[in-house]
């Protein structure tokens, strides 16, 4: 086998180090009654062309955005992703390195995470972010659990029916065992509910947390909502699904929110089927010691220069065992170094190019669309790459009639929201073309694609 | 004597944001093909201040420097105890960057996507065929997070039998992630003492009718398998507790035992450790979790399953204890370990775990007596030396760093706690045995360093990009980002 390098005269000068006659002595620990008396049955090894021939098979039956009119948001973006990502990440340094627990031999890994941590202070409008989460949905339930412990005694979480249903489904998940309370607020024309948010809040509501922009591609009106939240005590948490929308909108952190966590796929990352992605987190400077999560700190060396390395690790699991702020000990390494490289390849001009653009193409399908027949656009406010449609046919029907057409043309709301059966949520990106767009109109409106 | 340590340039980089020049570019948008329109000015965000403005050559320069102030697997050993820094095969990366792999979105209809549920459907089976599991879930984006929804499943099986158990057994060998993760399900953590293996009687002590689960690591931190673990699982079985196995040492157990056969009622595994994923300088990870029957109708939500018309993602499962994060686990991870599964087969896996434990017994030979090993009963995969013995007051962490100087990549330093100055070393299957004895060469010479040269140890590394970092200053003083002077 290629990857192990033992020859049989190896072995055999290793054994006689031991001073053992062969392997099967070294697992002498293991009392017969646990061992498996028979080989496992997962066929023979195959060869480096078989492996690719075959898993290239597999790859082959799916179904690819670039060979379709994709317009599937819904919390994974299909943006275009620069060829110097995959090259630099490539880089086996990077990829093959451990966590930088060893600084001195870790620079590269730590002077990046230290850089990504900035893009997110910058981007999102806050003072500190951590080294990254497993991805948005978790890093929303550890803000939550975060809201908690700092919270004192208040033990309600007040949750945006806008907030992506599964970000909603993950913190269920984690607050399932910790005396928490999750109340949802109600939505009105696809925002958050004002009226409603003010009547449930109390002395007793840890963290009002609220989709920026929502599930339905709403830009919801955080500072308002900031207003609200502080006055009762509590912590706003804005979750940020799409954060190219931070390129062009006022920051939550401008706008008043105290936790700002989110998901980076959309700064080049494939989707891969929804994974891996990368969860950011960011706080207010007061809660730094209470943040889930790695963090990557300046320091000097004996000598006076700069470097950096892992840091106020007393919060984590490793040393703080069952009293640390989360069970976290992984970050997303490999995905932080692809959000950081694409952030500094868009830089301060192109990042808002790009969102403008995104911008221009969601509003040029939404105003087509709005035209039709049959069809209608289903809430007034501020979108920004997505935006829901009502459709009067069946949408199971719809889906599947434009699947034969070669388009993909959105997420259906039903099985989440059974106000909105007839609903369908679609996302224009900077990767589908006005032909594409108007293929999806023509198809929707029952002619060719 | 051989050595890995050499000379060489090492270049400087600044950070990104003082590398920036106001105007300079380095990206291509896509023409704007539709008319232009801006959403209401009251919404929209002033520039971002300090956003860093690089060409693509900036970038690129950068990011290659910075990396090659990184020591990789590809540089050399890596022998970091419990963290199986083994080879990341490279037809992994080739597999997973496959387009019909990469460019497909998570909310497409299954029967568009049959590929990528056809394989992770052969990695439940295949994993569940390694840990003798009649059930997998993939979904875990890591193995703390495989952890915390095992031992959710625990809580969640007492609470459909009308049981509200409120501890849970934790030897002092174990990860942290243990006793965090536990908590994170509201459990109460007895911690137990463990000389080298655990006894049954220190667990009987311990054992009641409010303990909801044992938490064991086989075999455990300190590469010993435990021997009594059929007659532990019993013992908690009888009073009415399960008994959760973290998968960190599975390398170890290919091929030789599984746990689903001996007792142990739920296991993570740690993909990017037995099943060569990179470990991408900090993440991403998997990890995958096994149960018994009785567990599966626990089991998170979503899951695969192979219906007559094809695969199909399970979501109607009304004990599950729900989703663990976005969509279906960290799929590019998945296609690694199961593109190295395919390479090896089910001989070729037995074979790692039988090298790699050949691999730390060698070790052990070659070092005992220099270096102390407070454990001498017979261990597997990796083997825990203590830092008794080094002369000149120097310590381990000073052998860490001098390990650095020769170019190797230090062992799990400080950790298990239970060892004095633990030096954890785990050079897993794919070192040849000339890479192990260079590596104990440079060990034994640092040992007779400690006793005529310490101040080489006290200084180390005098070779790498930086010295000894002031840590102490980093957590006073904290500076987590960049701002302009």
């Amino acid at each position: 086998m290629r990857y192990l390098p033992h020859t049989d005269v190896d072995v055999q000068q290793m054994l006689d180090q031991i001073e053992v006659s062969n392997i099967e002595e070294l697992f002498s620990g293991v009392p017969a009654d646990c061992r498996l008396k028979r080989p496992l049955d997962l066929g023979a090894a195959k060869s480096e062309s078989e492996t690719l021939t075959f898993l290239r098979g597999l790859a082959e039956q799916n179904t690819k955005t670039s060979d379709w009119d994709s317009f599937l948001g819904g919390g994974a973006y299909n943006h275009f992703i620069p060829a110097v990502i995959d090259q630099l990440v490539s880089r086996s340094e990077f990829y093959t390195a451990y966590t930088p627990y060893q600084p001195e031999i870790s620079q590269g890994t730590l002077q990046a995470v230290f850089e990504f941590q900035t893009l997110i202070c910058q981007l999102t409008g806050m003072d500190v972010a951590n080294a990254s989460m497993y991805d948005g949905a978790s890093a929303c339930a550890e803000a939550v659990l975060l809201t908690i412990r700092a919270g004192k005694k208040r033990h309600k979480i007040l949750l945006s029916q806008g907030l992506p249903p599964q970000y909603r489904e993950t913190i269920a998940t984690y607050s399932a065992h910790l005396n928490i309370d999750l109340i949802d607020i109600p939505l009105q024309a696809g925002v958050t509910d004002q009226v409603e948010l003010q009547k449930l809040l109390s002395d007793q509501v840890a963290a009002v947390v609220i989709g920026y922009p929502n599930y339905f591609g709403q830009i919801e009106n955080l500072g308002s909502i900031a207003e609200l939240t502080h006055a009762s005590g509590a912590r706003l948490v804005a979750a940020v699904s799409e954060p190219l929308a931070l390129a062009l909108y006022k920051s939550p952190g401008e706008l008043g929110a105290d936790i700002v966590v989110g998901e980076g796929q959309s700064f080049g990352i494939p989707l891969s089927y929804g994974g891996p992605g990368i969860g950011f987190f960011a706080v207010r400077k007061e809660d730094m010691r209470v943040l889930p999560g790695r963090l990557v700190g300046e320091t000097m060396d004996k000598d006076g220069k700069r470097g950096f390395v892992l840091t106020l690790a007393t919060r984590e699991q490793h040393i703080r065992r069952e009293k640390a702020t989360s069970n976290i000990c992984s970050n997303q390494g490999m995905c932080v170094l692809m959000v950081a490289i694409y952030l500094a390849l868009h830089g301060k001009q192109g990042l808002r190019q790009l969102a403008e653009v995104n911008y221009a193409k969601a509003a040029y399908a939404k105003e087509k669309i709005r035209q039709l027949d049959g069809f209608s656009v289903a809430f007034s406010g501020e979108t920004f790459n997505e935006f829901v449609i009502l459709c009067s046919e069946p949408v199971a029907a719809l889906k599947q009639r434009l699947e034969q057409q070669g388009v993909l043309a959105g997420i259906s709301l039903g099985r989440d929201y059974p106000d909105l059966k007839n609903g369908l949520l679609i996302c224009v990106t900077e990767q589908n073309s006005q032909e594409q767009i108007d293929r999806l109109v023509a198809a929707l409106a029952g002619g060719e694609a | 004597m051989m050595s890995t340590e050499g000379r060489g340039l090492v270049l400087d980089e600044n950070l990104l944001f003082e590398k920036s020049q106001s105007g300079r570019v380095g990206y291509s948008i896509a023409r704007l093909d539709v008319p232009a329109v801006t959403p209401d000015q009251s919404l929209i965000r002033d520039e971002i201040t300090d956003f860093p403005e690089l060409s693509e050559v900036d970038v690129v320069r950068h990011y290659t420097r910075l990396s090659t102030w990184n020591y990789g697997v590809d540089s050399g050993l890596y022998p970091l105890g419990s963290c199986t820094m083994k080879y990341n095969p490279k037809i992994n990366e080739t597999a997973a960057r496959l387009p019909g792999f990469t460019d497909i979105h998570p909310q497409t209809p299954e029967a568009l996507n049959q590929g990528a549920l056809e394989l992770m459907y052969n990695l439940q089976r295949d994993l569940g065929e390694i840990s003798g599991f009649p059930a997998i879930t993939l979904q875990p984006a890591a193995g703390a997070q495989g952890e915390f929804a095992g031992m959710l499943m625990i809580r969640a099986w007492h609470e459909a039998n009308g049981q509200k158990r409120h501890k849970v057994i934790i030897p002092d060998t174990a990860h942290g992630t243990n006793p965090a993760s536990s908590a994170l399900c509201g459990y109460e953590v007895i911690t137990v003492a463990s000389d080298g293996i655990l006894s049954k009687e220190a667990i009987a002590a311990v054992m009641d009718d409010d303990v909801a689960a044992l938490m064991v690591t086989n075999p455990n931190t300190l590469g010993l398998f435990e021997a009594d673990i059929r007659g532990i699982c019993d013992l908690v079985h009888e009073r009415g507790g399960l008994v959760y196995s973290d998968g960190a040492n599975l390398n170890a157990m290919m091929g030789i035992s599984r746990p689903g056969d001996i007792g142990i009622d739920v296991m993570h595994f740690n993909l990017h450790k037995t099943f060569s994923t990179p470990h991408g300088g900090g993440g991403p990870g998997s990890g995958p979790v096994g149960v018994a029957d009785k567990l599966i109708p626990f089991l998170p939500v979503p899951y695969v399953v192979k219906e007559d018309d094809g695969f199909k993602l399970e979501y109607n499962c009304p004990q599950s204890i729900g989703r663990m994060k976005s969509f279906h686990g960290h799929f590019g991870i998945l296609v690694r370990a199961y593109c190295y599964i395919l390479s090896m087969g089910g001989e070729g896996l037995k074979r790692a775990s039988e090298l790699a434990v050949l691999n730390a017994n060698y070790i052990r030979a070659r070092l005992e007596g220099e270096y102390d090993l407070p454990n001498k009963q017979r261990s597997l995969h990796e083997v825990v030396f203590s830092e008794e013995g080094l002369q000149n007051d120097c310590h381990t962490l000073d052998v860490a760093k001098r390990l650095i100087d020769y170019g190797y990549h230090p062992p799990t330093i400080y950790f298990p706690l239970v060892v004095h100055g633990a030096l954890m070393i785990e050079p897993t299957e794919t070192e040849s045995k000339q890479t192990l004895d260079e590596f104990c060469d440079v060990l034994l010479a640092i040992a007779e360093e400690a006793k005529t040269t310490p101040e080489l140890l006290k200084q180390a590394p005098v070779r790498a990009k930086v010295k000894r970092l002031d840590e102490t200053a980093a957590a006073r003083r904290p500076k987590l980002r960049w701002e302009r002077g």
